[in-house]
């Protein structure tokens, strides 16, 4: 034939058939087998995932009052491929926002850099949280403006204008928070201070997932599978504490004006009463559209209402503290019930000199404690590093501090609440530093008798102190839940702490406490002859500013139920402020009132501004609630 | 009877067998693809799939009928079915309406049809008539002069019609052409000009170091280089000649390295200036030694090198945007998911996201969601491998060689030209259908709207490639009857 020869060109196009087949094959494999993302891609493409915001846990007191629950908010959203014929003018004015603003925000929107999930078909969020008049305002001529839409989100609230420190707030998730913990998307609304943040887990409940299948233009197209992969939301659990929110708003009405704090604990529990620090503020301040300026506002108020003083503020504990060295230096075998020292008006050594007052001379243990007598305790503190039962002040010193530390001094006490400070005990390394290795002697450590000098404490911690005289010989970390719907508190809230203390030496500073309140500096403390108070004031040295008031006291003597602190800063002698208001505090809460023979004290206290032109709170004029 | 008989003997069943698994394989992916998440009824005529199955049902009527022809009327009619054809592409250019750009449907009520999908049959029947004419040669001026006139009059009118996918399939006759007598060496020098476009266009921006230079240019005129090299030693083998080349190519490129530490050497020039050099030394050859090669290689290093600069230019100054656009697409100049790319890069993923064994019938989101376009027509075969992952893509391929390599089979086995070139013109065609639309799915072919034969949704698609299938058979029949 003809063609014989080009009959072999058959194995040329069956060989082309065949390197079509080969390279569409390796295509595929580099697609299919080969790269993983387009699986990705294509559920991204395909399964929109509509998150179910649970709950979150409502919060009440003691006594189950209500105190944060959560009400709707609402964010105004839009759809870009929905909006016709809008007028931006009555736009603006109804939500109250300027021409300006709105077109900046449409920009943000549209811009992928920005606002990452943009998709002209679906909602995107316009503005957070609008107030409840722009709201009905909207909502009024909603049907004007197509496009424009109304979501329902949950944000707190509060049953009353008082413990903002403690109860903290929410707010929208840090860009940190969502690196380490993948719970989180932005947006989310998570707890940011005070309970809020330290029970965040717990008040949370799970978001639930409906995974919805989206098409090409971000259509909706229904549920994946059924639903069979959706998970409902949980709730989250309630929890109570142990405030009790009327001592609370009491304490923070006796304080307004003033620069301090109050802790207040149940001794035989550990359970925070009351927690008050001022300045404070109102906690619905934290909530809504207005949060950034008012909490810039409040940062920026010199008087630091933000900053929560009764776990945060560092003081020296004044004369508070001598109850702590009583203990110690009874248990160490330098003081007895009995030792007796005379004082004439002060502790004087060469030049060196510590002022005491005027008061009988010479005072035994409890009657030092009864009067705060300084000369006593330095002369002990001074008896005791220089002891002969020791080798040297250094190791002498170091039981003294090993002992305070056991009463929860020097390093946070581990409350269930953010931030809290470590307060503050010297070390031999303080020393050193300061006089230089070996040359430092019991003289040059005398403040530390009395609460000054290197010694600095928060006033939980001092409560704390308190809270272990009263119970004679134990203490329970101090925290402010009570308990969890449907959990278990952090079992470190049931354990005793027992400082290497004798049972009857505390017999002996509750006695000198309870003289106090009799005869001594707590005379003020005192109220009705059914309840038993026991007190110690304390003058923390804050120079050049004027002194501290402190005073710590508990109630009854015996099974006592509320164990007591308070501070007002730069306002005198721990009788003329701290005392009064400890002890009106104690009495309401032993007796769910003010005597009328003390309502004049209670009114006193109310109306006394320390601070010069300023608010009772802070510098905000609060809108009305 | 004894007739039916015989022709179910007769009838070669590996191509019927694919051609069934074919229809069903694609009818199953066509349902898959339209399927919405509303559709509850299937079967339903409202819907693609119940369609297609209308015209599936047509097809095998039609198959039917054909096998019951003779065979012989179709040589007897070819030029006048050819004409005919004609005549309908004509006349569909002025009548028909609007769609999409192009006026390449006739829309009767409901039913609409393109004469382009006969316009092939035509073609390949008046083909095989013209070229098994006794005395026909492709060494003849006057025969390749019909036979590119039978090929490109249709190429026009359908060009015309504004439908270029289809009028693109016309050009796969040259493949036909080859098997009866196209010199190869135009085969392949159309496959270099082509690879060197590829090369030249993506790469002439990209600098070969620094920002010096063009790397497309550089590797372009290489390879011209080394064709030219080669081509010496194969057609006259001239050692000698080749060593120069060599020696010059190593001498050059060494000196521009050396310089290349204090200058910026442009490596592409160098190129450049040995391709030119050595064409001039070959024609210098030709005039002294008076041999045709030398001029032939001469000048196709230099055409090569004109259409590898023209071409850059051909793309800048004559393509339009969009064509720009989808070519740059392609080639991966562009990486622009939301812009023209988008069909290409969400048929990726379609395909991508199918994995080995696949997602699973009606389990493809791709293609569920809308992501894909034309996803029952042009993008069927994104359903394929979206939902029967790379197994079922692999084995659809697979099915195609089979049915090809069934068909040549068939083509060498009888000593007709008529059927040889009908049923070569006819592998022809599927090839390059199932190349340019796998191809394109696959994002390694420009975007060019055609279907893949027996998958794609569509009655014109589905039965002008039954008929042509059926023909071939019927001859098949015909040609093993008369031999009996």
């Amino acid at each position: 034939m003809v063609n014989d020869k080009l009959q072999n060109r058959k194995f040329v196009i069956g060989g082309l058939i065949v390197l079509v087949v080969i390279i569409f094959t390796i295509r595929l494999l580099s697609l299919q087998v080969f790269t993983s993302s387009y699986k990705v891609l294509a559920d991204d493409n395909a399964f929109y995932k509509r998150i179910l915001f649970p709950s979150r846990g409502l919060i009440y007191d003691r006594y189950g009052k209500l105190l944060v629950y959560n009400r709707p908010a609402y964010d105004i959203m839009v759809t870009m491929k929905e909006i016709t014929n809008l007028d931006t003018m009555d736009f603006c004015n109804t939500v109250g926002i300027t021409k300006d603003w709105f077109d900046q925000r449409m920009n943000d929107i549209k811009d992928r850099h920005i606002n990452q999930g943009y998709s002209p078909y679906t909602p995107q969020v316009f503005i957070t949280q609008v107030l409840p008049d722009d709201y009905a305002r909207l909502m009024e001529k909603l049907f004007h403006f197509p496009g424009f839409s109304v979501q329902r989100r949950s944000v707190r609230d509060y049953a009353y204008d008082a413990a903002a420190h403690t109860l903290g707030a929410i707010g929208e998730v840090s860009r940190e928070t969502i690196e380490n913990d993948p719970y989180y998307k932005p947006g989310d609304y998570v707890g940011i201070t005070g309970v809020e943040k330290s029970y965040e887990s717990v008040l949370r409940g799970e978001k639930g997932v409906q995974i919805l299948l989206r098409d090409s233009r971000g259509r909706i197209k229904g549920s994946y599978d059924d639903g069979k992969y959706d998970k409902q939301p949980v709730t989250g659990k309630d929890i109570t504490l142990g405030l009790d929110i009327e001592l609370q708003m009491l304490g923070e009405k006796l304080m307004q004006g003033k620069r301090g704090s109050i802790v207040a604990i149940e001794p035989s529990t550990g359970q925070i009463l009351a927690m008050v620090s001022a300045p404070s503020y109102d906690p619905e301040l934290m909530v809504g559209r207005q949060r950034s300026q008012l909490f810039q506002q409040l940062n920026t108020d010199p008087e630091k209402p933000l900053l929560d003083r009764s776990i945060m503020g560092r003081y020296p504990p004044g004369s508070t503290f001598k109850a702590a060295n009583a203990l110690i230096f009874q248990q160490e075998g330098i003081t007895t019930k009995d030792t007796k020292v005379a004082c004439h008006g002060g502790y004087f050594v060469g030049h060196f000199k510590v002022g005491c007052h005027i008061h009988p001379s010479p005072l035994d243990l409890e009657g030092a404690i009864a009067y705060s007598c300084n000369t006593y305790f330095c002369t002990e503190f001074r008896a005791m590093l220089d002891s002969k039962k020791f080798k040297n002040i250094e190791q002498s010193f170091n039981i003294w501090r090993k002992d305070l530390l056991t009463f929860g001094f020097g390093a946070k006490l581990g409350i269930d609440l953010p931030n809290e400070n470590n307060g503050s005990i010297p070390t031999t390394k303080t020393y050193d530093r300061k006089h230089g290795k070996g040359r430092w002697k019991s003289l040059n450590l005398v403040s530390d008798a009395i609460g000054q000098g290197e010694v600095i404490a928060t006033p939980l911690q001092i409560a704390n102190l308190c809270a272990l005289v009263a119970n004679r010989g134990y203490w329970i970390t101090p925290h402010i839940v009570r308990s969890i719907e449907g959990g278990t508190l952090d079992p470190r809230y049931d354990v005793k702490h027992v400082p290497p203390i004798d049972k009857w030496y505390y017999t002996n500073v509750v006695e000198g406490m309870r003289q106090s309140v009799i005869y001594g500096t707590s005379r003020i403390a005192s109220f009705g002859d059914s309840i038993v108070v026991c007190g110690k004031t304390g003058t923390s040295q804050n120079p050049p500013h004027k002194d501290h008031s402190i005073f710590m006291g508990f109630a009854p003597m015996n099974h006592p139920k509320i164990a007591i602190m308070c501070i007002v800063e730069n306002s005198g002698f721990g009788a003329t402020y701290a005392a009064p208001i400890a002890s009106l505090m104690m009495e309401f809460y032993l007796t769910r009132k003010i005597s009328p023979a003390r309502q004049g004290l209670e009114t006193t206290m109310e109306n006394t501004f320390l601070i010069p032109n300023y608010g009772s709170k802070n510098s905000i004029v609060a809108p009305a609630r | 009877m004894v007739r039916k008989i015989q022709l179910s003997h007769l009838l070669d069943k590996w191509v019927i067998l694919i051609f069934l698994l074919m229809i069903i394989f694609g009818w199953f992916n066509v349902y898959g693809a339209s399927y919405g998440f509303h559709q509850t009824n299937f079967w339903s005529f409202e819907y693609r799939s119940g369609k297609q199955l209308i015209w599936i049902a047509c097809a095998f009527v039609i198959g039917g009928v054909i096998l019951l022809l003779d065979g012989k009327y179709y040589e007897q009619l070819a030029y006048i079915f050819y004409a005919a054809v004609l005549v309908l592409l004509a006349v569909t250019i002025v009548i028909a309406p609007n769609i999409k750009g192009s006026h390449s449907w006739l829309v009767f009520g409901p039913v609409s049809f393109q004469p382009a999908e006969l316009a092939k049959l035509a073609t390949a029947l008046a083909l095989g008539k013209y070229i098994s004419h006794p005395g026909f040669s492709l060494s003849k001026r006057q025969d390749v002069w019909w036979v590119f006139g039978i090929i490109l009059t249709p190429f026009v009118l359908i060009i015309l019609q504004a439908e270029t996918g289809s009028a693109l399939v016309f050009m796969a006759f040259f493949l036909m052409l080859y098997r009866e007598g196209l010199p190869g060496i135009l085969l392949l020098i159309v496959t270099v000009l082509i690879v060197l476009f590829l090369i030249v266009l993506p790469l002439s921006e990209v600098p070969i170091y620094g920002n010096v230079g063009s790397l497309g240019f550089l590797i372009a005129l290489s390879i011209i280089f080394l064709i030219e090299i080669g081509a010496v030693v194969a057609y006259e083998r001239d050692w000698k000649t080749a060593r120069y080349f060599l020696l010059a190519g190593v001498l050059l490129f060494g000196i521009g390295l050396l310089l290349q530490m204090s200058y910026d050497v442009l490596f592409n020039q160098i190129a450049l200036i040995l391709v030119i050099l050595s064409s001039l030394y070959l024609i210098s050859l030709y005039i002294y030694k008076r041999k045709r090669a030398y001029i032939w290689i001469a000048l196709f290093a230099l055409g090569a090198t004109a259409v590898s600069f023209s071409g850059d230019y051909f793309f800048d100054h004559v393509l339009e945007q969009h064509q720009r656009t989808r070519i740059e697409v392609v080639l991966g100049m562009k990486n622009d998911p939301q812009g023209v790319g988008y069909n290409v890069n969400q048929s990726k993923i379609a395909i991508g996201s199918g994995g080995f064994w696949g997602k699973g019938f009606l389990q493809g989101t791709q293609t569920k969601l809308k992501y894909v376009p034309e996803q029952d027509t042009d993008f069927i075969f994104c359903t394929v491998g979206e939902e029967h992952g790379f197994l079922g893509s692999v084995t659809v391929l697979i099915l195609y060689a089979l049915l090809l390599f069934r068909l040549i089979l068939i083509a060498e086995s009888h000593r007709d030209t008529f059927l040889r070139v009908y049923a070569y013109s006819i592998v022809s065609i599927i090839l390059f259908h199932v190349l340019i639309n796998v191809g394109m799915v696959l994002g390694l072919t420009p975007v060019i709207g055609i279907p893949l034969p027996f998958f794609s949704y569509g009655g014109s698609s589905l039965w002008s490639f039954t008929v042509m299938l059926f023909i071939l058979l019927r001859l098949d029949v015909s040609q093993k009857m008369r031999f009996r």
